[in-house]
């Protein structure tokens, strides 16, 4: 075995190893015991040196290599990352404006007297607020010359202006009044508010001592204070508002981002669709001069769409139809006409049909709601007007099968229409009485 | 007047299939010759308009119908009021200023640059005012962003209302903003006076009488707000803002402060009326939400839509689009004709911005069938925009803002476009 071969092994045993060092000079004592006499000795020590210097070069070769790699590891993550950030980025590329936390020297140091100012927020806790006082009895009169114009002399709000009292417990209906009194949590932002950037079209000109009068007096006309009530700094931060624990703080993540993030449905995502309202009816869409952005569709127009028809049947050959495709049963019409027997005592259709103790049903497939003139109806009719709701197949079924429990409320004594196949046919009875 | 309108969509209608069919069914020399082709037209003998004439070009007149509109019956008065983009009549994604949407609570004031002064004030190492020359010797960078009024859709939460895109959904416009991080003028002014950044504020407010404060969280000042005094290339408009506006990419419109002349770091949120009384969301229990800052994922079909017709014959149609996001990028947007019961996958205009709008095509056909067309976007989080009736469920009828329900339109035989809602 030449040294050159066993140096050679010796590298190829030791160069993976760091502290193989050890391990070669001991395998090289055993063979030279072996192999060798004890004259040799001093030689076999001499290049077992020699191997040993080699692998100790060796290993520090191994552990630049180690390094680069290193390196190299290093530069395929940034790189990662990189591409990562980039991607994150989108079309976006703008790179970042350079930070310097030593600051560039532009501007100059705002002056005490200008902070002063400008600083005018007053907070929940009432700092920001300026020492003054007023009482109601000053602010009815201040309201009255400054607020009442728009706000009305009770604050009750003029035309569209807003209310600003009462509202109280109306939060959770569906039009609910918003006002100081039953809905703004801290009597801070009234204060802020009205000195800040009342009265419309002068704001900044109210003193302090106006704007506490102007605040009790608002207070006051929501029923929260006596008429001998006084506002000031001093007895502000201890007045609690009516709706201070109304306020809980964005939940949107919590209440619907997991349960809006699945993977959405595609196809026959439910069996059929219906219109349930529709915005012409309300007619609130501006119009301009003669050209109007309102379109007029007639409402028997408006189709079902059912899973697995109305997106496949769309031939290239088919015309373009004048009318809708609602073609009448005569047999179903006419058994209809005489189920609805049981409703003509209270409703009249038909040619010149007028109210009884029921609304006329001309027209009713499409009509909106609780919308016949001159008929009175129940509470709960005129709220499905005022929510746009419209008489169709879906609405008109339910509230026949069960009136009572569809519209809670109504005025129509009538246990309802138990057959399915009587609701059916008078259905379409009124739906031809429609057209 | 109505059945005027019809019939002469009708008449229309029905003369453009029969062209249509001509072009097809006849050889093309059956046809008589067009004479905007074979006659020599005015404009292509006489000369046109010089240079000198238009310093600053408006649209052409053949346009004026592209134009802001507002509903009167929604506020008081139209100085504290609101006005619509018309998306319905956009493409790509960028918002011509002289269109996007105003909102003012106290009127659109004018302010000279020489007039504007920016104060940074409250928990910094030294409050500074900035002149509006000042800004511009800031590194400053250029961004695409939309920006959404919260308000946007919320007259529809109670059922279908408004018939247009430009009024249910024209409370949105996007434009590409050059100005200053506010991070860089926080770090300015010096944050160290702050302590721990974690429950900071900064409360950011307008030189207009309104002054519009809204308080925002120091995390988001010190990520993407911007100080911006460009738009799309030219100075912001009066309207929006000239000359240095807020961008608070994502979040609501209300709190990108126009007029801008105070920036205030604090330990607490102001509660001012912006955050309080308006802005906030009442839930069907009457218990409301605050802070609800960021606008999610929304998209709107703005062509066809009830201002914008269908009118031209069958075959080839093009549904067009807008989706958003505050949460990030658009990465899907799915269209459905039927009111929800099949769905396909809209081409997306282009990939990729982040909280700006994002367009989207669906290349399709038209055979005169009716159509309840709808589409939904998804975000880079996973969020599908939610129907009408998830978002009633989860919060109940007597909300204003953040309503981003999938909208419906219908879509009747002649073309005619309406807003609807559906089951």
């Amino acid at each position: 075995m030449g040294s050159s071969r066993m140096s050679k092994s010796l590298n190829q045993i030791v160069l993976p190893v760091a502290g193989g060092t050890a391990l070669a000079l001991s395998v090289a004592l055993v063979v030279a015991n072996l192999d060798y006499g004890q004259n040799k000795i001093s030689s076999l020590e001499q290049r077992v040196e020699q191997a040993t210097l080699q692998a100790e070069a060796a290993g520090r070769k191994a552990s630049e290599e180690a390094a680069v790699v290193a390196d190299l590891q290093a530069k395929i993550a940034d790189l990662q990352a990189f591409a990562k950030e980039t991607a994150a980025r989108g079309t976006d590329l703008t790179e970042k404006a350079p930070k310097k936390d030593t600051g560039y020297g532009l501007g100059r140091e705002a002056l005490i007297a200008e902070i002063a100012a400008w600083d005018v927020d007053v907070l929940p806790d009432g700092r920001g607020l300026p020492a003054g006082r007023g009482d109601v009895f000053t602010g009815e009169e201040v309201f009255a010359d400054k607020c009442a114009s728009c706000h009305g002399d009770f604050a009750e709000g003029v035309d569209n202006w807003p209310v600003l009292a009462g509202g109280f417990d109306t939060l959770a209906d569906k039009d609910p009044v918003k006002t100081v009194g039953s809905y703004w949590p801290y009597l801070s932002t009234v204060w802020d508010y009205v000195h800040r950037s009342m009265p419309f079209g002068e704001a900044q000109t109210l003193t302090a001592d106006e704007t506490y009068a102007i605040v009790a007096y608002i207070l006051y006309s929501n029923d929260l204070v006596d008429d001998d009530f006084e506002l000031s700094h001093e007895n502000f931060s201890s007045f609690d508002m009516y709706n201070k624990d109304g306020f809980v703080v964005d939940d949107r993540p919590d209440r619907e981002y997991a349960r809006w993030s699945t993977e959405p449905c595609m196809e026959n995502c439910k069996p059929s669709v219906e219109i349930t309202m529709r915005a012409t009816f309300l007619n609130v869409t501006p119009e301009e001069g003669d050209e109007t952005l309102m379109n007029h569709a007639a409402v028997e127009d408006a189709p079902t769409f059912v899973a697995n028809t109305a997106t496949t049947d769309s031939g290239g050959d088919k015309e373009v139809p004048d009318t809708a495709p609602l073609a009448a049963d005569p047999a179903l019409v006419a058994a209809g006409e005489k189920v609805f027997k049981k409703c003509k005592a209270c409703h009249a259709v038909g040619d010149g049909a007028k109210n009884k103790s029921g609304p006329q049903l001309n027209g009713l497939m499409g009509r909106m709601m609780g919308s016949v003139d001159g008929f009175k109806y129940s509470k709960a009719f005129k709220a499905a007007m005022e929510e746009g709701r419209v008489w169709n197949e879906v609405e008109l079924t339910a509230f026949l099968a069960k009136p009572k429990a569809y519209m809670k409320g109504t005025k129509m004594s009538f246990a309802g229409i138990r057959k399915d196949q009587d609701l059916t046919a008078v259905i379409e009875f009124l739906r031809t009485t429609s057209e | 007047m109505d059945s005027k309108m019809k019939t002469s969509r009708r008449a229309f209608l029905k003369g453009s299939v029969a062209i249509a069919g001509g072009s097809v069914a006849a050889s093309a020399g059956a046809m008589e010759a067009d004479p905007l082709i074979t006659e020599v037209q005015d404009w292509a003998t006489a000369t046109g308009v010089g240079v000198d004439e238009t310093p600053y070009g408006l649209p052409i007149s053949f346009e004026k119908d592209v134009v802001r509109r507002n509903v009167e019956w929604l506020t008081a008065s139209p100085i504290s009021s609101i006005n619509f983009t018309p998306i319905h009549a956009l493409d790509g994604t960028i918002t011509p200023q002289g269109c996007a949407f105003e909102r003012h609570h106290s009127g659109a004031i004018e302010l000279r640059k020489e007039d504007f002064r920016l104060m940074i004030n409250g928990l910094v190492d030294k409050p500074l005012v900035f002149s509006y020359q000042d800004l511009e010797r800031f590194p400053r960078e250029n961004h695409v962003y939309f920006c959404e009024c919260a308000a946007n859709t919320g007259m529809e939460w109670a059922g279908a209302q408004l018939n247009g895109a430009q009024f249910t959904h024209g409370m949105i416009h996007n434009m590409e903003y050059s100005g200053v991080p506010l991070r860089t003028l926080l770090t300015e002014a010096g944050l160290g006076a702050a302590g721990d950044l974690k429950d900071k504020w900064v409360y950011v407010e307008g030189a207009d009488a309104s002054s519009n404060g809204r308080s925002i969280p120091m995390e988001k000042a010190l990520d993407d707000v911007l100080v911006a005094f460009k738009a799309n290339g030219e100075a912001l408009r009066m309207e929006h803002g000239y000359p240095v506006r807020l961008v608070v990419p994502g979040w609501e419109g209300n709190m990108w402060i126009k007029w801008l002349r105070r920036i205030e770091v604090a330990d607490a949120a102001v509660e001012s009326r912006e955050e309080t009384s308006k802005y906030t969301d009442v839930y069907e229990d009457g218990t409301a939400r605050k802070w609800t800052w960021v606008m999610d994922a929304k998209s709107v079909i703005t062509s066809p839509s009830p201002q914008m017709p269908i009118n031209h014959s069958r075959g080839p149609m093009v549904v067009s689009g807008l989706a958003w996001s505050g949460h990030g990028k658009i990465t899907r947007v799915d269209v459905s004709k039927d009111g929800g019961i099949t769905w396909e996958k809209a081409r997306l205009g282009r990939q990729g911005d982040s909280k700006a709008l994002t367009r989207f095509y669906l290349d399709t056909e038209w055979n005169g069938e009716p159509m309840l067309l709808q589409s939904r976007a998804m975000d880079e989080t996973g969020y599908v925009q939610p129907t009408k009736q998830q978002l009633r469920e989860s919060r109940g009828e007597n909300s204003v803002y953040h309503n981003n329900c999938i909208q419906t339109w219908f879509v009747d035989e002649n073309g005619v476009v309406e807003n609807v809602e559906v089951s």
